[in-house]
């Protein structure tokens, strides 16, 4: 392998795991203030098919994804209602979300299939790309990647350095002592929700305008369950996520590295690695139970309900 | 002014009736919706409920697709009574068509009377397996199993793909992704003249009466319930959670494996890329909506089989997407975990205002 083809190869990666890095930052956040929300999947079909849409209609890029934006957030909105004020279960619920949105998402866009945008263009940065390699790696490619660089420098900042931060760790790890000193828990983790749903729509319209760019039902292919592992994967760390993102990235074009080394395996045994990856994460992370138990947010998964305080 | 309390005791009522007013509330919902996008509301809902049942054809379809589902949704209704969030009826489903496919190729030309009953036997052996791995890395590695499980329905996707374009695929198939069609030795009686109705069907409902009789009539089935109500108190009991674990998903992935081969067997009588529209999933929605019960689940399996009927129908008849049926299937389920918020809680009625 030649050093253009690692550039490549590493290039492709970023690429490949943008998508992942901004349904995990979502997620993390919401995890953090104590809500698991398995719909992500859902909410990232419907951002890409949303997206695709406004995008196609209205010929504008940037108006594709903030519309994608705020369709996750309205679906995520659902969960929350359901999770945080009926008190449903956080997994059945967000199946049930996940569901809903591959339904819901392949029915819009059944008229659309097939059909093709101009997607986002690359812009290489001035002078930052002219580095040798690294320039080429990182700083030649579409906005979204560096808006997706800028969101995790800002979290990593929020969440680590700042009041509002505070506040998250505060809601996720002890709910009760929380609400005993003022924080409004549920309004806490609505945000935090509703933030992870405008992320999952940012990684689905990145799939439909950038990735493909085209939208076909079911085209992010479990996206967002890996993404799930990799909050995990990242020990509920901002900073970390951005770098498990790549991997998975890595492991999805494996097929390219494999081709560079001159082998030739099926593309279908090939395509299932991130799979295969994302199993082998969560052994190795599960095997580590107490870290695994001091890392999570304490109140992972348990409903908090004020009405219920003594 | 009406206030929202909290009962004493869970209603039983509620329990039976939040799944109906669930199924009332998506129809009142799938009304609105095709009102909207300028479909009659009427026409819709008479085409995919009533239409599914108004011939015997139909009918026949209808049982086709009911067992699959009933199928899986036992094996998860089990499973999630015991705290075993088991998302893999899919993968599982998969690898039960895969493996017993295998076996039905290895039987082609054979005339052996025990060509079937090993047929399914490997389907379910292959479901078994493809549950058993994840509970391993559940119980031994502490793995998460709904992530695991579902990434395994991926793994046996794509394997599915691999061997229909690979070693299973029809020498003389002009290319086609597709095994070869399986001798009729390897198939599944049908039960009626003229319909695809099959044995599938009755493995299904016996499934659901097992299921019933382990989870009413036998201890194992009472330290099930008692590790899902309350798992402290089950494991003071000295109940085994690892033993009962490995029970319930062993249990779903073999009946997920036998709905898999039953597929490739019965109806279809090949092994395809595309053998499932998705059962393994629908199969969640249908054990909620049975209340986890083997039972209801029956019940449950044969709606949502009108329904994925009466989704074909729509979309020959009046043009509406298929994938109409699986968003019906969300909307279902979030309105049933709506519902259910009333089993443990009542609206009354207070004449003083509240302070």
């Amino acid at each position: 392998m030649d050093a253009d083809l690692i550039v490549q190869i590493l290039f492709a990666a970023i690429k490949t795991g943008t998508p992942l890095l901004f349904i995990a930052l979502g997620e993390v956040i919401c995890e953090k203030s104590g809500v698991l929300n398995l719909g992500q999947e859902g909410m990232m079909l419907m951002g890409a098919v949303v997206g695709f849409l406004a995008a196609y209609g209205s010929g504008n890029m940037g108006f594709g994804i903030l519309a994608a934006m705020a369709m996750g957030s309205i679906m995520s909105l659902i969960f929350a209602v359901l999770v945080l004020h009926i008190g449903a279960n956080q997994v059945a619920t967000g199946l049930a979300l996940t569901i809903f949105g591959t339904g819901l998402s392949a029915f819009i866009g059944a008229d659309f299939v097939g059909q093709t945008i101009q997607g986002f263009q690359p812009i290489a940065i001035p002078l930052l790309s002219d580095i040798p390699y690294v320039g080429r790696i990182l700083f030649s490619h579409d906005i979204l990647v560096y808006f997706s660089f800028f969101m995790t420098a800002l979290l990593v900042y929020v969440v680590n350095k700042t009041r509002i931060g505070l506040t998250l760790k505060a809601v996720g790890e002890n709910p009760h002592a929380a609400n005993a000193i003022g924080i409004k828990v549920l309004r806490v983790r609505y945000l935090s929700v509703m933030f992870g749903g405008a992320m999952a729509g940012t990684a689905g319209a990145y799939m439909s305008l950038v990735y493909t760019p085209m939208w076909v039902e079911g085209m992010t292919a479990g996206r967002g369950w890996i993404a799930l592992a990799l909050v995990v994967f990242a020990s509920w760390r901002v900073g970390r996520i951005m770098l498990g993102a790549y991997l998975f990235g890595l492991a999805s074009i494996m097929h390219l590295v494999l081709q560079g080394l001159g082998w030739s395996i099926s593309p279908n045994l090939l395509a299932m690695l991130p799979y295969v990856a994302t199993v082998l994460v969560m052994v190795i992370i599960g095997a580590d139970h107490f870290k695994e138990k001091l890392l999570a947010p304490r109140s992972l998964g348990k409903p908090f309900n004020p009405r219920n305080m003594a | 002014m009406i206030r929202i309390q909290a009962r004493t005791e869970p209603s039983s009522l509620m329990k039976v009736a939040s799944p109906l007013l669930a199924i009332v509330l998506t129809l009142i919902f799938g009304a609105i919706l095709f009102s909207a996008i300028g479909k009659s509301p009427v026409q819709a809902l008479q085409v995919l409920l009533i239409a599914p049942l108004a011939d015997s054809y139909n009918i026949g379809e209808m049982f086709v697709k009911m067992g699959p589902l009933l199928l899986c949704a036992v094996g998860l209704s089990l499973c999630y009574r015991a705290n075993m969030w088991n998302i893999g009826a899919e993968g599982q489903l998969l690898a039960g068509a895969l493996g017993g496919s295998a076996m039905a190729l290895y039987f082609i030309d054979s005339e052996s009377t025990f060509a079937l009953p090993i047929t399914l036997l490997a389907g379910i052996a292959s479901g078994m397996i493809w549950a058993a791995v994840p509970t391993f890395l559940k119980l031994r590695y502490n793995s998460n199993l709904i992530l695991t499980t579902i990434m395994f329905n991926y793994i046996a996707l794509y394997l599915l793909i691999w061997s229909v374009h690979g070693p299973l695929r029809d020498p003389d198939g002009y290319g086609f992704p597709e095994s070869a069609l399986f001798s009729d030795i390897t198939l599944l009686p049908t039960l009626f003249e003229g319909s695809r109705i099959h044995l599938g069907i009755l493995f299904a409902v016996l499934s659901g009466i097992i299921g019933w009789f382990i989870l009413s009539k036998t201890h194992l089935g009472f330290q099930i319930r008692v590790f899902g109500a309350d798992e402290p108190a089950a494991r003071y009991a000295g109940f085994s959670g690892k033993k009962l674990s490995w029970f319930v998903m062993l249990f779903a992935g073999a009946l997920a494996g036998l709905a898999g081969v039953s597929e490739t067997t019965g109806p279809i009588g090949q092994l395809t890329p595309n053998i499932s529209p998705g059962y393994g999933y629908s199969a969640i929605i249908v054990a909620y909506l049975g209340r986890l019960h083997p039972i209801g689940a029956i019940i449950a399996a044969a709606f949502m089989a009108v329904l994925y009927m009466g989704g074909e129908l729509a979309q020959i008849e009046m043009g509406i997407p298929v994938a109409v049926i699986s968003m019906f299937q969300g909307v279902l389920l979030f309105f049933l975990l709506a519902c259910d918020f009333f089993i443990n809680n009542r609206l009354s009625l207070t004449n003083q205002a509240t302070n």
